[in-house]
C-alpha cells in the first residue's frame, strides 16, 4: 500500500470535504496540538479549505518550541566543555539562547553532532572513547522511549561516555494548563498521531471528561484529518464526548506497553518544568530516576549549568501562539525581524512551528490567479 | 545578529538563499563584469568578437566566436554510490552546465586534489569512470592538474572540472521565460540526492534507488534540433526542482505555477523524504533537465524527452504566469496553493 498517494487522494478530499462542509452557525474551534498537524493544514490548504466551518488553533505540540532560552542555555554550556560531544536533533541547533544558538557555537569550534536517531549516540561515543558525549535529549512521549532504550543500552554494555540531558516533556499537562486558563475557547481537539502510538487514548480522558471537548487521534495526511473532523462533528451531531482514534494504522488504545515500561523504568516525573510561554506546569515533564544519576548531565554539571530563567524577547509572541491565543501572522516581528534564516523565537526555527508554518505556507498576498 | 559576520557556514554552500547571498553579497562584489553578472550555469563569452573573412566554408574552431566556458569542483562523500562515482559526477556535472547553455560540450580539464595515502586502486576507477563518461558523450578531457596534502588536509579525493562548449542555439537564459511557457522536467527529480543521503554513514538506509548521474547532451541535443522555442534549461542539481524554479522566477520576472501531483518521484525518493522532514524538490539530480519551452512546442518537446531513454518519466510540470511577486506556487489536486518553499538552511552538505 501506498500510504502517502492514497492519503493524499483528491477524489476523497473532496468527497470527506462535502460531508464536512454542512452549514453551521458558527465555525468550531479545533486545537490541533501536534505540531506536525499544523504542519500538513497549512501544507495542503485544509484551513483555505474549511474557512467558515472550522477555525484551527495552533496547540503547544512542537518540543523545540516549547524549550525555554535557559534549557538552551544548558546545551550551549556543555559544548564549551573540554572533551565534550554534545548530541542532538537537527531543529534544536538552531533555537536561540540567550546568547547564540548551538550552530554559532558549532562554528566557534564545538563539537555538536546533530543525530536522526538516538541510536547514533552510542556509535558517536563507541568512535569516540576519549571524549564523553551528552545527548541533549528533547521530545514528546513519542521520542521518551529511544531516549530510554540508549540509557538502558548505556547500562547493559557498561559504556561510560554516554550521558544525558533530559528535556522530554508530556502532552496532556499544557493541554489541561491552556483550558484552565480559560483564555482560549476550544470546542474540540485533534490529538496526536505519534505521541499516542506510545500513550495509548487513555491519557486524554481526563481533560475530555472534565472540559466536556471531543478529541480525537489523528495521522499526519490531509485525509487523516479531514477524517479526523469528520469524526468529531459527528460526535457533536450524537451528542457524544470521547476520545476517539482516527490513525487505527498506528496507534492502540492501550498503546505501546513495552515503550511505557522503559520509560517508566528509567524516567520519572518532574515537579515542574518551566514551558516557554507557557510558564511551569506541575508533573509535566521528565527527569532520569535518582538511581540512574550518574547518566544525569544535569547531575553531573551541576555547578556549571545557569540556573537563571530568562524569558522570551518582548516583542515574541512565541508564548501566546503556543497557547492559542494569538496566530504567527499577529506578531509584530513575523517576517520581518524573525525570519527562518535569523529566528528571534522558537516557533519560527522548528519545521513543526506554527510561525514556520505560515512563514513557509502562508505567504500568497496579491496572487493573480 | 547575523552568523555571516563571522564565519562561513555550510548552508553557504547548499545551493539556496545563503549561497546567492554569499555570491552576491562577496564574489560580485568583487568579480563584477557583464558575463559573470548573468549568473547563468556557464559563462558565455565572444573569443573573437571582430574575426571577418571567408574561410572557404569552414570556421576554424577559434574563430566561431560564442563559448560557454564552466568549471565545477566536486567534493561527494562517499566517493562511490550506486549508479556512479566523484569521477562520473566531475565529467556528467560540467558537461551538463555546458548543455544546459545550449553549448556542445568539447573540452574538459580536470583538476584532482588527493589526501595523502589514497588507495591507487581507487583512483584508478575514479579516473577510468571519468574516461568512459567523456567517451559516451564525445568530448575530450585536455588538461589536466595534480596536487597531493598531506594526511587529514582533504577527505579522500576533490576533483575540479572546467569546459568549453561551442553554442549552437542562442538566448537561453534564466531571465528568458515568457508568461504561459511550459516547464517540462525530464524525469524523476532527486534520485542523486537521496541515494547519497541514504548512504551516510549516519543513516543506515537500504534505498532502492541510484544515482541518475549522466552527461545529458545527447537529449538536449535532440530538442535543440528539433525546432522548438526553448526558453531556458536548467540541471536540477544543489537546492534541487525548487532552486531551478525560484531562480527562474526571480531573473525574470514572472512567476511559476507547478502541479505538486505532476512531479516525477521515485516512490522510495518520496518515502525517504517523508520519513526525514525533506522536500524531495530540494534534492538534487544529476541527470535530468527542466525546460521552459513556448506553450505551443511543449507537447512537441515532451514527446522527444520521452522518446530518449533517459527522459521516458519526463513531465509537464506547471505553466509560467504573471506575477510582479515572482512566486513559485505549488497546487495540490484539490486546487489550494502555496508558495513553494526555497531550498535554504543546511541541506546535505558534500552531495556533489
Amino acid at each position: 500500500m501506498d500510504f502517502l498517494r492514497e492519503f493524499r487522494d483528491s477524489s476523497t478530499v473532496k468527497g470527506i470535504l462535502k460531508e464536512i462542509e454542512k452549514p453551521s452557525d458558527t465555525p468550531l474551534n479545533i486545537m490541533e496540538i501536534c505540531g506536525s498537524h499544523t504542519h500538513t493544514i497549512m501544507r495542503f490548504g485544509l484551513d483555505e479549505l474549511l474557512r467558515g466551518h472550522i477555525n484551527f488553533i495552533h496547540g503547544p505540540g512542537c518540543p523545540v518550541c516549547v524549550m525555554p532560552k535557559e534549557r538552551i542555555d544548558h546545551a550551549i554550556v556543555l559544548s564549551r566543555q573540554e572533551d565534550i560531544i554534545l548530541a542532538t536533533v537537527g531543529d534544536m541547533i538552531r533555537v536561540p539562547g540567550s546568547k547564540g544558538s548551538l550552530i554559532t557555537e558549532r562554528v566557534k569550534g564545538g563539537d555538536i553532532r546533530i543525530v536522526y536517531s538516538p541510536m547514533d549516540v552510542l556509535y558517536i561515543a563507541r568512535d569516540n572513547p576519549d571524549k564523553i558525549v551528552v545527548y541533549f535529549a528533547i521530545g514528546f512521549e513519542t521520542t521518551t522511549p529511544a531516549t530510554a532504550v540508549v540509557m538502558e543500552g548505556c547500562i547493559r554494555e557498561e559504556i561510560k561516555n554516554i550521558l544525558f540531558h533530559v528535556n522530554h516533556v508530556l502532552v496532556p499537562p499544557p493541554i489541561d494548563a491552556i483550558m484552565a486558563s480559560g483564555d482560549v475557547v476550544i470546542d474540540a481537539f485533534i490529538a496526536p498521531g505519534h505521541v499516542s502510538v506510545i500513550t495509548g487514548a487513555g491519557v486524554y480522558r481526563p481533560i475530555v471528561e472534565k472540559y466536556r471537548t471531543p478529541m480525537v487521534i489523528c495521522g499526519f495526511e490531509p485525509l487523516d484529518v479531514l477524517l479526523g473532523i469528520w469524526m468529531i462533528l459527528r460526535q457533536f451531531r450524537e451528542q457524544r464526548c470521547e476520545v476517539e482514534i482516527q490513525y487505527k494504522r498506528a496507534v492502540r488504545p492501550e498503546g505501546n506497553l513495552k515503550a511505557q515500561g522503559l520509560i517508566n523504568r528509567y524516567l520519572q516525573l518532574r515537579e515542574s518544568f518551566r514551558w516557554r510561554g507557557i510558564g511551569d506546569i506541575p508533573l509535566s515533564g521528565m527527569k532520569i530516576k535518582d538511581e540512574f544519576a550518574h547518566l544525569d548531565a544535569e547531575v553531573i554539571f551541576k555547578d556549571l549549568l545557569p540556573c537563571e530563567l530568562i524569558d522570551d524577547h518582548r516583542l515574541c509572541k512565541c508564548g501566546e501562539i503556543l497557547k492559542g491565543r494569538l496566530k504567527p501572522i499577529d506578531c509584530s516581528v513575523f517576517g520581518t525581524a524573525c525570519t527562518p534564516q535569523n529566528p528571534m523565537g522558537a516557533c519560527m526555527v522548528s519545521a513543526e512551528g506554527a510561525c514556520q508554518a505560515y512563514y513557509k505556507y502562508k505567504q500568497l498576498p496579491n496572487y493573480e490567479h | 545578529m547575523s552568523t555571516e559576520s563571522f564565519a562561513i557556514l555550510l548552508s553557504h554552500g547548499g545551493g539556496g538563499e545563503e549561497t546567492w547571498r554569499l555570491i552576491r553579497g562577496l564574489f560580485l562584489k568583487y568579480f563584477s563584469n557583464p558575463i559573470l553578472n548573468t549568473l547563468e550555469d556557464s559563462a558565455v563569452v565572444n573569443l573573437n568578437p571582430n574575426a571577418k573573412g571567408d574561410f572557404g566554408g569552414v570556421t576554424p574552431f577559434p574563430l566561431r566566436t560564442r563559448i560557454a566556458f564552466t568549471t565545477d569542483s566536486f567534493t561527494v562523500s562517499p566517493l562511490f554510490f550506486k549508479g556512479g562515482n566523484i569521477g562520473k559526477l566531475a565529467v556528467a556535472g560540467t558537461v551538463n552546465d555546458l548543455s544546459v547553455i545550449g553549448a556542445k560540450p568539447l573540452y574538459l580539464s580536470a583538476g584532482f586534489i588527493i589526501e595523502e595515502g589514497f588507495p591507487y586502486p581507487d583512483l584508478e576507477k575514479i579516473v577510468r569512470g571519468m574516461a568512459e563518461e567523456a567517451d559516451s558523450a564525445g568530448i575530450k578531457i585536455v588538461t589536466g592538474d595534480t596536487k597531493v596534502v598531506p594526511k587529514g588536509n582533504a577527505d579522500g579525493l576533490f576533483i575540479n572540472t572546467s569546459g568549453i562548449g561551442e553554442i549552437i542555439y542562442e538566448g537561453l537564459s534564466s531571465s528568458n521565460l515568457k508568461e504561459g511557457d511550459a516547464i517540462i522536467v525530464s524525469g524523476t527529480v532527486g534520485d542523486h540526492g537521496a541515494s547519497i543521503l541514504a548512504l551516510r554513514e549516519e543513516m543506515r538506509f537500504d534505498l532502492d534507488v541510484e544515482s541518475d548521474c549522466r552527461c545529458m547532451w545527447d537529449l538536449i541535443e535532440m530538442v535543440l534540433l528539433s525546432g522548438a522555442k526553448v526558453h531556458a534549461m536548467r540541471d536540477p542539481t544543489r537546492g534541487g526542482l525548487s532552486a531551478v524554479l525560484h531562480e527562474w522566477a526571480g531573473q525574470s520576472g514572472m512567476g511559476i505555477e507547478i502541479e505538486e501531483e505532476n512531479i516525477p518521484l521515485k516512490a522510495p525518493v518520496r518515502g525517504l523524504c517523508e520519513i526525514l522532514g525533506l522536500d524531495p524538490l530540494h534534492l538534487t539530480s544529476e541527470g535530468k533537465v527542466v525546460f521552459a519551452v513556448s506553450e505551443e512546442d511543449s507537447d512537441k518537446v515532451l514527446e522527444i524527452v520521452r522518446s530518449h531513454p533517459a527522459g521516458r518519466e519526463a513531465m509537464v510540470i506547471g505553466r509560467v504566469i504573471r506575477n510582479p511577486q515572482k512566486r513559485v506556487i505549488s497546487k495540490t489536486s484539490w486546487g489550494t496553493k502555496r508558495p513553494l518553499e526555497p531550498p535554504q538552511g543546511e541541506l546535505l552538505p558534500r552531495i556533489c
